[in-house]
Parts: C-alpha cells; structure tokens; sequence
C-alpha cells in the first residue's frame, strides 16, 4: 500500500484532490459557518458558538433530535435482529427451496428507490388504519435497514466454519444454544456494524420518514427540511455539524467492528 | 512404511492367520444395515458393522466412499435414512449430537477460536453441569495427558498445529465418551508428525481403554493406529478385518489394490488340486496358487502377488520347478527408497510388474541395473487368487 501510494501521479493526486474538495469542502464550509456569530448565513461575524446555544434552547429543533434518536436506536434494535435472524437462515439451509427467491426478496430493498418503499409503507399503514407516528416511522426504517444488516452479518457468517457450531453441539449443547455460546460471540462484531449502520440511516433518513410519520412527530431531518424552506438560520448549520459529528463517531465505530471481525475471521478460517 | 510393519518375512507365516477369535462380550456399538442418501446418492448403502469395546477401529477408503458420512451418522449430525445404531444395546439413531455419549474430533479441529486452551478443554465439561472444582481437576489432567502444560491461557491461533490437534483431542476425550470418533486427525500435520502421533495416539487409546473409530484415507495410517480396519467404497463395505488379513488376503481385487500395491496376472483356472490350483495366465503362463481360504467357483480368476513376495534372480532357481512360480523379464526401472529398491519389471508376454527388494546390507546392495534379464520368482503360498 504504502508503496503504492508513494508513486501517484500528479494527475492522481489533482483528481483526488479535487474529488475530495468536491464531496467534503460543503460539509467543511457548514461546519465553518456554524461557528458564525453574524445572524446571516453567508456573511462572517466571526467566532461563536451563540447558534449551539440557540439550538438547546430550540424545544421544537431538541423535541425532532430526541425523536430521531429514539427512531434511530428502535429501529436499529429490532433491524440488528431480524437482519441476522435473516442472515442466519440464508447462510444455513442449502436445502430449503425457494433459498435464491427469499435472498433475492431480502436485498430487493437495497436497490428499491425509497419514494417507492416510503409511497407502499405509507398505504399500507392508512389501509390498517394506523396512527402514524413514532412507530409507525420506526417499522418504516426497520424495513429499510433490515436488509442492511443482514448483508453486513451474512457475508461474516458465511466465512465462518460450520463445524464449529456441530463441535458445540457434540460437546453438549442444544443447537440454540451452540449459536448463542460459540456462533454468537464469533458474528458479534459483525451484528454491532450491522447495528451501527442501521442506526445512521435511520437517522439521516428523509423520505421514507416524511411518507409515514405524522403531525407533531416529525424527525431531525423533516423538522430541519422544514426550517430550511422558511430560510436557512445559522442554527441548521449547528444542528447539521453534530449530527455529523454523531455520524463520523459511529461510523468509525463501525467500520472498527468489522475490521476486528474480519481480523478474527482470518484465525477462525479452516486451515 | 505400512508394508514393512504390515508384513514381516513372509516366509515367517505361510498358512492363513487365523479368523479373529469371536469376542464374548457384546458389541459397544452395532451398525445394522445403514443407509444414508442424498437426493438420489446413496452415500452410506447398508452397512452392518460391529464394533468392540476397547477397539481402534479405522474405516479406510477413498474420498467420496462414505465414511464421513457414517462418521457423522455416529455423532448425530446426519440421520440414517433405513437401519439402526446401538450404542451400547440402545437405538440412537435418532438421538440428537448433544444428548449421545460419543464425541468427535473434528478435521479441522474446530477449536473454538474466542476461547482460550482451557475453556476449550472445559466447554463440554460445563455443559454436562460438571461443579467447579471437579472441572479444574479434569481439564488439568487432560492437559497432562496431552502434553500442553503451560499453554492453557492461549488462544488457537496462538498455537502450532500439532498443539491445535492435541487440544481438540483432549477437548473430544475430557466428557469420556463411551466412544471417540476422529475425522481425519492427522491431515493437517507434515509427514515426520504425523508419524509420531499416530504413535501417542495408539498409546493413548491403550492407556484409556477407550473405543476409537478414525476415519482416514491414508491406509498407512490406518494399519498403524487401528487393531481392525473397515475398507469402504462407494457406500459399502468391501471388507473389515485386521491389517495383517487385510494385506494378506484381501477380500476383493479392488482391496488388493487399495490397500499397498500389488501385481495381478489375469487367467482362467485349468486345474484344482486339493491345496492348489493351476491358472493359465497370459501374460505370465501357468501359475501355481494356494487354494484361497474361500473355494472361488469361477473360473476367470486373477493371481495376486505383492511386490516384495517376488525374488529376483539371474536365472531359474533349482529344485521342483513345478512347486514355484518363475517369469522371465527385463528390468525396465528402479526406483531406490532406502529401505528397499522397487524394480519395474517388462515381463516376456508384455505385462509390467513390480518387484521390491529390501536392501538388508549396506554394501553390497548395488542390486540390478537397468535393462538387465532378471527371473522373477514366488511360491504358490504367496499367491491370492482372486475373482475377476
């Protein structure tokens, strides 16, 4: 690697240079701006953190960030454990029929563009007659994410020996149980990334939450859209730079987890 | 290797060893007529099988012959379609893996890599509710018989892979199962380790009294370790005897040839005397064979003689030329392997054969050199006859 990069052209290093100007230099001048003590967004005032005051005192901003928490940690739970539940069953039955169609239907979601998901979740809930709210926002961005996890956890499950699980079970343990004390254990790195990435996308989720909450319920994102087509206060770009910096912390957590998972799968490979 | 061990002078023993005195006891565990199919494969095709208490029984084949498959029909992890098992007079066929008292080493080993030594060796312990005090006592004595003082705080990827397969063996032994099944144990290890384990093993099972079945491909390491060994092939037993009869007097001409390497004269039988018959051959003339333990009625028949059976001569040897075996040839190639030489013989009628000489001195062993006429000759008690 190191050699590698050691020999990058200077047309390489241009591209890169401007590509990652392009995706962070945005983000940057957000972050920038959210320190602004003018009250317009484009003029400096200079330093300040008088709009992170303003958003802590903003109940209906906190009320949407609180909101959006409990989504995001709700959703992620119950995602985190269908998806491996789901991961489970695919990695395992070579020999149940309909194996290709059921993992097919599973991924569908990943591609599925999220108007569609948000339009069909949104018919369903007024067809059961549902009050729509936190929950039902929280089965919407199950759905979503399950699918995630399940990807994240079954590419873990499928590197591990399967004969662990049956020397588990030789040595006295029900099949539940082998999974509980030996599979477990081995996939939990995986299920922790798994969870993280599912807690993100809830929580920077827009579209599939406008379609299904309702009134006096509305996610950081909705609440922050909202705002914004009012007119853009230098307190969104507080609120924005701590939900970003929520965001990096979990996603480096993630990407750790997995690291560490992929690291154990190496020594938990048949020889 | 195995052939050295397996077969002394042949000289030392002309007759037949005798059958295997029944045993009195019953059977620890009793195969009867198990089949195991998948989809329209019949990997395991009736099998009926005894095995005895205290025994190291191997089941010897090739890839593919089903015997991992009754293996794991043993531990519980594939239920037999047709038959039963008895362990200890009990059916368990459809007993679950965790619920029988057999455990298994597993090939790879299966080490359980988030646990250390210790809680390896402890896992089947605690799971059996085992207390406390009795667990450290047990998992240290399996420490001790598996030579792996000091490294109970380990983890497996911190061990070599002789010590990985003394952990998973001590792991499989520490419940004291009636009966140990061992996949392939010692396919991960190089040659020289696997020399000396098939060693401590023997030892081991000796020292436990303890009812081992392997499972193994390498016939080598089957006639070291088993005292009975089982030879399948495609989901059937083709014979279960010890090595010596199975080396001696295979049962078939595909055991003839599986188990070491043998040399085979096609022919058909032209006269039965009371001990011997007469086979025309045609790449060899007439040989003289002892009457097979078995009558065999058929007439087309193949003479079977191992390599190092044959001795090599300049010429005919003296004496009743009718009482032996002689066949003339050229030396076509050798190959020198230390504790014998194996030379490739081009017979007159066209046939190769193979002929091992065992260099017992160490200076005059230049033997026969290449292209040289050579008389190749056997006694007829040296001979199988075997069906075509």
């Amino acid at each position: 690697m190191a050699a590698k990069s050691s020999r990058l052209s200077r047309f390489n290093v241009a591209s890169l240079t401007l590509g990652l100007a392009f995706l962070y230099l945005p983000i940057l001048i957000l972050v920038i701006y959210s320190f602004n003590a003018s009250r317009l967004v484009t003029v400096w005032g200079g330093w300040s953190l008088r709009w992170y005051h303003e958003f802590f005192n903003d109940r209906a901003m906190i009320d949407a960030a609180w909101m959006s928490l409990r989504v995001g940690a709700t959703s992620a739970t119950v995602a985190t454990v269908l998806g491996t539940l789901a991961a489970v069953a695919l990695s395992r039955g070579e020999g149940f029929r309909g194996r290709m169609l059921f993992s097919g239907m599973l991924y569908a979601p990943l591609v599925m563009p999220e108007v569609i998901t948000g339009l069909s979740l949104l018919l369903l809930f007024v067809a059961l007659e549902a009050e729509r709210g936190f929950w039902t926002v929280t089965i919407a961005h199950t759905t979503l994410t399950m699918c995630f996890v399940a990807v994240v956890v079954q590419s873990r499950l499928v590197s591990l020996d399967r004969s662990l699980e049956e020397a588990a079970m030789d040595l006295g343990c029900d099949p539940v149980r082998a999974f509980v004390m030996v599979t477990l254990p081995l996939i939990a790195p995986a299920v922790l990334a798994g969870w993280m990435l599912a807690f993100t996308l809830s929580l920077d989720d827009l579209v599939i939450a406008s379609f299904t909450t309702g009134p006096g319920s509305a996610t950081l994102p909705i609440r922050i859209y909202s705002e914004v087509r009012l007119g853009v206060k230098p307190e969104i770009n507080a609120i924005c730079t701590l939900v970003i910096g929520l965001i990096a912390v979990v996603i480096v957590i993630a990407s750790l987890a997995s690291k560490l998972s992929s690291d154990r799968g190496e020594s938990a490979a048949p020889l | 290797m195995a052939d050295d061990i397996a077969t002394p002078e042949p000289a030392a023993e002309p007759t037949p060893s005798p059958e295997p005195r029944p045993d009195p006891q019953p059977p620890i565990l009793r195969i009867e007529n198990v089949v195991k199919t998948f989809g329209s494969f019949r990997a395991v095709d009736g099998v009926s099988l005894d095995i005895r208490a205290g025994e190291f029984f191997a089941l010897l084949g090739p890839s593919g012959c089903g015997k991992t498959t009754l293996l794991r029909m043993l531990a519980g992890f594939e239920t037999p379609d047709e038959g039963r098992i008895l362990l200890s007079g009990e059916d368990i066929a459809q007993v679950l893996p965790h619920e029988r008292p057999v455990n298994m080493m597993f090939q790879n080993y299966a080490l359980f890599p988030h646990l250390n030594v210790r809680d390896n060796i402890a896992f089947g312990l605690r799971r059996a509710g085992m207390p406390r005090a009795e667990i450290t006592t047990r998992v240290a004595e399996m420490v001790a018989l598996v030579r792996l003082e000091g490294l109970e705080k380990r983890k497996p990827d911190q061990l070599s892979g002789g010590q990985k397969q003394r952990v998973a063996l001590a792991r499989s032994l520490a419940r004291r199962p009636q009966v140990l099944l061992l996949d392939e144990p010692m396919a991960a290890l190089d040659k020289k380790l696997r020399e000396s384990t098939q060693f401590e093993l023997m030892e081991l099972q000796r020292r436990l009294g303890m009812t081992f079945i392997i499972v193994t491909h390498d016939q080598e390491e089957a006639m070291t370790v088993a005292s009975r060994i089982g030879v399948m092939k495609a989901g059937k037993l083709e014979q279960v005897a010890v090595p010596r009869r199975l080396y001696e007097e295979p049962a078939s001409r595909w055991v003839a040839q599986f188990v070491g390497d043998i040399n085979l004269f096609e022919g058909e039988v032209t006269a039965r005397e009371p001990h011997r018959l007469r086979v025309s051959t045609a790449s060899a003339g007439e040989l003289v064979a002892a009457q097979p333990v078995a009558p065999i009625d058929e007439s087309k028949v193949a003479v079977a003689i191992r390599p190092e059976k044959i001795r090599l001569a300049l010429r005919r040897p003296a004496g009743d030329a009718a009482a032996i075996n002689c066949v003339e040839g050229i030396i076509s190639d050798t190959s020198y392997l230390g504790g014998k030489t194996v030379y490739k013989i081009r017979l007159d009628g066209g046939a190769a054969i193979h002929a091992a000489q065992a260099n017992t001195a160490r200076l005059d062993a230049d033997g026969y050199g290449l292209n040289q006429r050579v008389v190749a000759w056997f006694t007829p008690d040296d001979c199988v006859v075997l069906e075509r």
